[in-house]
């Protein structure tokens, strides 16, 4: 049942979607235009004029080496980053589903990481794995391994997707709880009485019927790994050691903030909004279809 | 095809009892189905039979071999749901062939199993379809379908016909019985529905809270049904139950509606003045010419085309009800209309334990088919 307000006249709902329209062209439209701007001018070195450059800064920027290693990492990152969260998320829903003694606790502290702000989720993880006094690095030197992640670029990179699948694990683990849950009991019956069992039993009843979940969670993994993630990284790594983490959205930072290429930084942007923008129409046409099944 | 046995079945969930103790067995071959009202326990005993719940107590055996601990998928059981479970991301034909494919058939074998229960069923030009693309109707026969390609041990049937229209439910329920009896599969079949239970059973369990009440063909449950619960659950409209006592060695009922009716079949094992409740079905009481010294006030008369039914009180205010075949005529509410009730058709049950009260046979053997 959908339920509908609807207010006489002009003026009333005018002025009560203007909050919401005002935010959006404080916070999104107007930075969103000065992007475009930016990104078609070249400003001196003083910064004192700008002039217009056409599309010369995308020029550079597809031409450039540094640019296509930033983009082939930060889809490295995104894969790793999407097939770790899904798989934890899905692996501890498949157990979380069982009926199991004191489930309501064991799953509000699958959901906790999720609630952790970004910056927090980092700073654990310096404990833990900080080069000289983290409280796992010991562990690993005795284990033989010569861990430090500010001097090995794979190390860092590895971290920076451990701690980016960490933190999303939570979230897909609940949509694939409800997924689950949503299954009707009958069914699995019905599979175990037709002799299914187990591996079998999952890879033909539970994972097809899940597959709805998994693409929408495919969707929204792939944009939290490439666009959300940037906090995290800044605070483990800061992109380095040298590029090693810098994954897209750590370059538009790093380009234009600390090397005040305002063009090139823009330039980027504009593509990271034309990818974003892709992926919530995909989202979006894809969601409109949950609601139709 | 085989032979199912339960022994002292119980079921508790926490501090509710479910099942108390069941105790059945069905022939090779044998339809047996389950009747009672929500709650009594009865799809709890189908799941214990698959295995889908284990008893708290009580053993299941399956042609005399203990699968009480069995796994659901190694039972060689087969059941149709209510809400038929059918895989929604299958075909008809993926549907049906799923089980068989987990047994490792040939490929061929498999195609011709699937293609011979299509054909018995009418799915032939439905095996590309997916559940959603059907009606009830189909999707109903699909799940049958599911279950007679895997040519099961046992058959467990749990009401499927519930989700149907009236219509088709009497049709499909024909085609159940027709299929049973074809392929000789031993069923355990449960519904609350009395006609579906009446029609398709060989032999029918009445179960009331946990316990089964009577065992006994449909036709001996009617005609002598083991006590209060199971007269007036089975036979549409219920039964009329008047209160009263036995008088004149067991040979007559004294009505607290004040008549004295005679019952058959000489003196029953218990004291005069016994409490009991003296049933007769609404069908088989007649209304009289002449006073009977039972008369019901007429309250409601409902002409039901082809015969007509009169609900109405007796002299205590126990409420009766009485049919006639044909229009109600002179018939009027209000009346006070004098009824007699034939001695071969009336019900004694102790008013007590509930139980039927019958005359020793002759042979001596104990005369109550029902246990509790």
């Amino acid at each position: 049942m959908e339920r509908r307000t609807l207010f006489p006249g002009r003026a009333l709902p005018a002025f009560l979607v203007l909050p919401q329209l005002a935010i959006t062209a404080l916070f999104f439209l107007f930075p969103a235009w000065r992007a475009f701007v930016e990104s078609v001018r070249a400003v001196n070195g003083f910064g004192l004029n700008a002039r217009f450059v056409g599309l010369a800064n995308f020029a550079a920027l597809l031409g450039s080496g540094t640019y296509r290693a930033t983009v082939l990492r930060t889809l490295l990152y995104c894969t790793a980053v999407t097939a770790l969260a899904m798989a934890g998320g899905l692996v501890l829903a498949v157990f979380a589903d069982r009926e199991i003694k004191g489930r309501a606790i064991y799953r509000a502290l699958l959901i906790l990481p999720y609630a952790i702000a970004p910056a927090i989720a980092s700073v654990i993880f310096v404990f833990l794995l900080q080069p000289e006094i983290g409280l796992l690095t010991g562990v690993l030197k005795q284990a033989g391994i010569d861990w430090n992640y500010v001097l090995h670029g794979g190390q860092a990179l590895g971290l920076v997707i451990l701690v980016g699948a960490w933190k999303q694990v939570a979230y897909n683990f609940i949509f694939y709880l409800a997924g689950l849950q949503s299954i009707p009991r009958t069914l699995i019956e019905a599979a175990a009485l037709d002799g299914a069992r187990g591996w079998y039993r999952f890879r033909t009843m539970l994972w097809p019927l899940l597959l709805p979940t998994t693409l929408f969670l495919l969707v929204v993994n792939t944009v939290y790994a490439a666009f959300d993630t940037f906090a995290l990284i800044f605070a483990l790594t800061g992109g380095g050691p040298g590029t090693a983490t810098e994954t897209m959205v750590v370059k538009v930072y790093r380009d234009g903030i600390i090397n005040l290429d305002l063009g090139g930084s823009a330039a980027q942007s504009v593509i990271l909004m034309a990818l974003i923008v892709a992926l919530t129409v995909l989202q979006f046409r894809y969601a409109g279809g949950r609601e139709r099944t | 095809m085989a032979r199912l046995d339960l022994r002292g079945l119980a079921k508790s969930f926490a501090a509710t009892t479910v099942l108390h103790g069941i105790d059945l067995a069905l022939a090779d071959g044998e339809m047996v189905v389950i009747v009672g009202a929500s709650g009594c326990g009865k799809s709890t005993l189908l799941r214990l039979v698959a295995g889908l719940e284990s008893p708290t107590a009580g053993r299941v055996l399956l042609d005399g071999t203990d699968i009480t601990d069995t796994d659901p998928s190694r039972r060689d059981i087969a059941m149709v749901f209510q809400n038929y479970a059918l895989y929604p991301h299958m075909t008809v034909f993926g549907n049906m062939e799923y089980g068989l494919k987990l047994r490792g058939l040939p490929r061929a074998e498999i195609a011709r199993r699937v293609d011979e229960a299509a054909a018995l069923l009418g799915l032939g030009p439905l095996l590309d379809r997916r559940p959603r693309q059907l009606s009830g109707g189909q999707r109903q026969r699909v799940a049958m379908g599911r279950a007679i390609v895997r040519n099961p041990k046992l058959f467990l049937f749990d009401e499927p016909l519930s989700n149907l229209d009236a219509r088709l439910r009497v049709q499909v329920r024909a085609d159940i019985r027709r299929l049973q009896r074809r392929l000789g599969v031993t069923s355990l079949y449960v519904t609350h529905d009395q006609t579906e239970a009446m029609t398709l059973a060989d032999r029918l369990v009445v179960m009331h809270e946990g316990r089964v009440a009577q065992i006994a063909s449909p036709v001996e449950v009617f005609d002598r049904p083991a006590d209060t619960y199971v007269a007036g659950f089975i036979g549409d409209p219920a039964m009329n139950f008047c209160p009263g006592q036995l008088a004149e060695g067991g040979t007559v009922a004294a009505l607290v509606a004040g008549a004295r009716i005679p019952l058959p079949e000489g003196r029953r094992a218990v004291p005069d003045g016994t409490r009991i409740l003296l049933g007769i079905r609404p069908q088989h009481a007649l209304p009289a010419a002449t006073p009977t010294g039972l008369a019901m006030t007429v309250e409601l008369i409902e002409p039901l085309g082809s015969e007509t039914l009169l609900h109405g009180r007796l002299a205590d205010d126990t409420s009766f009800a009485l049919r006639i075949a044909g229009p109600p005529g002179p018939l009027a509410e209000g009346i006070a209309l004098p009824v007699h009730l034939p001695p071969e058709q009336l019900h004694v049950f102790d008013a007590a334990t509930g139980l039927r009260l019958d005359a020793p046979p002759r042979s001596g053997a104990a005369p109550v088919s029902g246990q509790h």
